[in-house]
């Protein structure tokens, strides 16, 4: 059954007060590195739903971030106005059968064949983009619009505010966690949880592992390409890299810097990455390897990241004063 | 086209299959044998081909180089298998994978404070720049073939030693069943740290002997690295014989691939490998 | 002033492990919100008194790390011969690797404009980043100086009045090379290029005065982006037989493919064209690297006197060769340098600095030239072929050559 520790829960308020507020007091930069940190935790969590619950460790999670990216910028990157309530379900539906196919093809596989299946496919969608004459290439395709939300000649939804789309992302972002919580909580979640534990052992209660694993394959990618929608709308601009492998990777060290198997870990994770890859460039030019370093302090001392961190530091106060 | 065309494709065809089997043979043993995946393969490539730049640069001598050059290659792979790899065996394939994404920056950012951002080159050496003649324009370098036969000879030797004798025999049993292997007394960590090593040793190895026909850059561990990806898995990860003919395979295809569809080009590769492992999910000849 | 500007830039660092948590603490809090405090009071120019910002974007890391270090060496030791100053005010750099990465291009584009408050942002080496930041950039309170990416549109379609380049197009490279190879007597010429947008339009460019003239394109053969293994390519043109092979590619494969092509029996037997093919690269590709003729805007064997003197600095500054892209990085400094004096280093006055900028007449290193309607070089691109390692200069392919600014409503 998955549970947030009442500490969390507290913590986690605190985060979405401080975000509620901060546009308030930050200015414009701030408010879109914030927006972007959201986008990427929304990235992230999707990822963990797959590799922190179910097991299943993808290195191609970037694909589907690109195909709801590029789904939005082909079918609507020319229009001057275009609305909300087509656009989302467009990006969805298309990514959700990406991942349908990719999913079936991949989950035949298990262990090490799983990841490298996962990153040729996602390679495989990254060259279909850049190589196409379809598509502009590596010179890549903009939106001309962001979209918009109309009921009649009521407009709801003004996107090209900047702090109307930080809220917007935060609500999605909420939503999102929530749903996630949700499906982990409901019966879905024991199974799934059931099999990243023993899968033979579930398989053996009768439930069709296989399907499992692929539902929440198609979950966790459709989501990803929500995140790729949101960040298409936001920049206005997707490229084939959005797609790489190097952007695979980068999202699976998100998920592990916050913590794996937690749907708040990937928030802080990526508020953590995208911060440090800000601040630590300015601090010198091998910064790459401090980077390096850090990944792997994480992996080798840090296993179940940051969040793990949030315990200890919690409870350690309390204790000394138990003494 | 005439048939020569298509021969001499062939050809370029299955001399890359050689090469990509040489920098592959060592990967497909340590995801087989330590069921470790290590994105960093990529980066021993080009480790191998700038020692062999520096040595060659100090001693003027290719060969020489490349003698020098392997002692010191098995010895980066014995202190990143005792220093890193080793502290994430039990800890699942997630952080293998972080932890040589992690490596693979690392090393390209040691590669570019050692020897900066330039490009470079090694000549071939004297004796094997001659070429031979195959049609009345086009000619193929001697250095090419000399590639192709290190290959064969390498090809040869590890299935010698994998099929032949007792160190090879253990590393199979490893590859087919770690546990019982180590209930049998075999100590699985020096095992690890051989194997590791000679994966190392390996990859290192064809970056030393292609480095006269490629060039140094920075980041040049990169495209290696997925392609001996998908020629592992095509293969069978911890078969010695699936890398070669995953190898050949992907040689092949590639070079047919891209000059007859050109939009497709890389596309083709991967799903050719789509369709093999639908085909067959554990690879055309795994180990286990 | 001065003193929060310095604070932004420098970081705490704390080496001292012998200090107490408390000074800890103390120095952190006071650190922080001084640089929270800096970034959200803005900054006052007094007069003009205060330092120009310049935002920087180019590649310090990955395989255009050198591009990137030229480019910012060669316009700063130009703004350093002009005593440091741009319309006599002080030069605040602030430097951001763009790593060649174009998802982060727009936080790190955002950073310079809204963080750091820019005056004007140079940058950057990648056509992808570079199509970003015009697009990002256009009409903003900023000027934009592109000191390489080449791709036709930056001055094209997505042109702007607060948008220059000092560098190329695609278009302007590859053009003259058609006109060219046909009075040189090429007919049946095969293309060979990176299948990345940048060789497709290089090509392309080249289709443009090279079929209309009478040639034909005999084979179109594009190699993925970024593989340099060339062998099955050169079997083609083996088969083919065409008259001369134009080609697009650039840095370490360029190095590799004049080496191959060499070894598969193709040098002398059919002539090597390209553009940025020998660029930096004909030394290190040895005797596979003479006779290939290269139309380009540059050679480092321009015999004027500003090229001369501008390769001994560059050399003394940095102990690196002069190339291309320090030249564009040094002219970028020209630019500025004469932009601000022209104004009278008045920053806040966009309008005139924009006419200023773009009436300027630079003396480059690789001849004088100025600047079109839509803010690009009209400039000289030269024929050069490698002999004894270098790119000598045995021509002009065009003079003073505009390029056509496709989809510019300038």
């Amino acid at each position: 059954m998955y549970k947030i520790s009442k500490t969390v829960q507290l913590l986690l308020l605190i985060i979405l007060g401080f975000t509620l507020w901060f546009p308030a007091i930050a200015d414009e930069y701030y408010i879109e590195l914030l927006t972007n940190i959201m986008i990427i935790a929304i990235f992230a969590m999707s990822l963990d739903l797959l590799v922190g619950f179910t097991g299943l460790v993808s290195l191609g999670h970037a694909a589907f971030f690109g195909i709801g990216a590029y789904s939005l910028a082909i079918f609507f990157g020319g229009m001057e106005q275009f609305s909300l309530l087509a656009a989302l379900p467009v990006s969805l539906i298309a990514t959700a059968l990406a991942a349908l196919i990719i999913g079936w093809i991949s989950i035949r596989t298990s262990g090490i064949y799983f990841i490298m299946i996962t990153l040729a496919l996602s390679q495989m969608v990254y060259y279909y983009f850049f190589e196409s004459k379809l598509y502009n290439g590596d010179d890549g395709l903009f939106m001309t619009a962001k979209p918009s939300l109309n009921i009649g000649s009521l407009h709801l939804l003004n996107l090209e505010n900047e702090i109307t789309f930080y809220y917007f992302t935060f609500g999605i972002l909420v939503v999102v966690f929530l749903f996630l919580v949700m499906i982990l909580r409901a019966p879905f979640g024991q199974v799934i949880t059931g099999i990243c534990a023993n899968e033979s052992r579930v398989k053996s209660l009768g439930y069709p592992t296989q399907r499992y694993k692929l539902v929440s394959f198609v979950i966790a990618g459709t989501l990803a390409g929500l995140a790729g929608f949101l960040e298409a709308s936001h920049t206005g601009f997707i490229t084939p890299s959005y797609l790489s492998w190097h952007e695979s990777g980068a999202i699976l060290v998100v998920v592990i810097l916050g913590g794996i198997a937690t749907f708040y870990g990937p928030i802080i994770g990526a508020g953590t990455f995208v911060l440090l890859e800000d601040m630590l460039p300015e601090m010198t030019d091998h910064w790459k390897i401090i980077f390096g370093g850090i990944i792997i302090f994480i992996v080798l001392f840090l296993p179940n990241g940051i969040s793990s961190l949030s315990w200890k530091i919690l409870y350690k106060p309390f204790q000394i004063f138990k003494r | 086209m005439e048939l020569s065309f298509y021969l001499i494709q062939l050809l370029n065809g299955i001399q890359y299959g050689f090469l990509l089997f040489l920098v592959t043979s060592g990967l497909t043993l340590v995801f087989g044998i330590m069921d470790v995946i290590n994105l960093a393969h990529g980066s021993f490539y080009m480790i191998g081909a700038y020692l062999a730049f520096w040595l060659t640069g100090i001693f003027g001598n290719l060969f020489l180089g490349i003698i020098l050059a392997i002692p010191l290659a098995i010895l980066v792979g014995f202190v990143v298998e005792k220093l890193a790899i080793s502290y994430v065996y039990t800890k699942g394939h997630l952080h293998q994978v972080l932890l040589t994404y992690a490596l693979i920056m690392v090393f390209d950012e040691a590669q570019r404070f050692l020897w900066g951002n330039d490009s470079h080159g090694i000549d071939v050496p004297a004796i094997l720049s001659g070429s031979i003649p195959l049609t009345d324009i086009q000619v193929y370098p001697v250095y090419r073939l000399f590639v192709s036969f290190v290959c064969i000879v390498i090809a040869a030797g590890m299935f010698f030693v994998i099929h032949k004798t007792k160190l090879g025999m253990t590393i199979r049993a490893g590859a087919s069943n770690r546990e019982m292997t180590q209930a049998l007394g075999i100590n699985i960590k020096t095992l690890f740290t051989i194997v590791f090593s000679l994966g190392v040793a390996l990859a290192a190895f064809a970056g030393m002997i292609a480095a006269p026909i490629d060039s140094l850059y920075p980041g040049m561990g990169d495209n290696i690295l997925i392609i001996s990806l998908v020629v592992v898995v095509i293969g069978g990860i911890g078969s010695i014989k699936g890398a070669f003919v995953g190898a050949m395979i992907i040689g092949v295809s590639s070079v047919f691939g891209e000059t007859l569809f050109p939009d497709l080009a890389s596309v083709i590769v991967y799903a050719m490998m789509s369709a093999i492992l639908i085909w067959r999910p554990k690879g055309l000849f795994p180990a286990t | 002033m001065s003193k929060l500007d310095n604070l932004k830039f420098e970081d705490p660092k704390f080496q001292d492990k012998d200090m107490t948590r408390r000074d800890f603490v103390k120095t952190a809090s006071t650190a922080l919100a001084m640089t929270a405090a800096s970034s959200i009071i803005p900054t006052f120019a007094i007069g003009g008194m205060a330092p120009v910002k310049v935002g920087v974007l180019l590649p310090f890391t990955g395989t255009y790390a050198k591009l990137g270090s030229h480019i910012l060496d060669a316009m700063k030791m130009r703004i350093a011969q002009n005593g440091d100053k741009l319309g006599g005010r002080k030069v605040d750099f602030t430097v951001i690797d763009s790593e060649m990465n174009v998802p982060k291009s727009t936080q790190r584009v955002n950073k310079l404009l809204k963080k750091e408050k820019a005056n004007f942002i140079i940058g950057p080496v990648h056509s992808g980043i570079g199509i970003n930041m015009a697009r990002m950039l256009k009409d903003k309170k900023v000027i934009v100086v592109v000191p390489n990416a080449g791709a036709n549109q930056i001055t094209g379609e997505l042109c702007a009045q607060n948008i220059f380049r000092t560098s190329f197009t695609s278009w302007q490279t590859a053009y003259p090379a058609g006109q060219v190879m046909l009075k040189e007597g090429y007919k049946k010429v095969a293309l060979m290029y990176y299948n990345y947008a940048f060789g497709k339009q290089t090509a392309a460019a080249f289709q443009e005065s090279f079929i209309p003239g009478g040639g034909e394109i005999v084979a179109d053969i594009p190699t993925p982006f970024p593989k340099t293994e060339f062998q099955s390519f050169f079997t083609k043109i083996a088969a083919i037989k065409p008259d001369a092979v134009f080609t697009f590619y650039s840095g370490g494969g360029a190095i590799k493919f004049m080496k191959d092509y060499a070894a598969a029996g193709l040098q002398g037997k059919i002539p090597l064209w390209g553009t940025f093919l020998t660029e930096g690269t004909s030394r290190q590709a040895g005797a596979a690297a003479e006779g290939i003729k290269t139309t380009l805007h540059y050679s480092t064997e321009l015999e004027n006197a500003t090229n001369r003197k501008f390769k001994v600095d560059f050399k003394k500054a940095t102990g690196d060769d002069a190339d291309v892209f320090a030249v564009q990085g040094y002219d970028a400094g020209s630019l500025l340098i004469q932009g601000m004096d022209a104004v009278g280093g008045d920053t806040d006055a966009i309008v005139d600095l924009q006419n200023a900028l773009r009436s300027v007449k630079i003396d480059s290193p690789r001849g004088t030239f100025t600047f079109s309607k839509a803010n690009h070089p009209i400039q000289d691109i030269y024929l050069r072929e490698v002999q004894g390692g270098v790119n000598k200069v045995i021509g002009v392919a065009a003079k003073a050559l505009e390029d056509p600014a496709i989809g510019c409503k300038a």
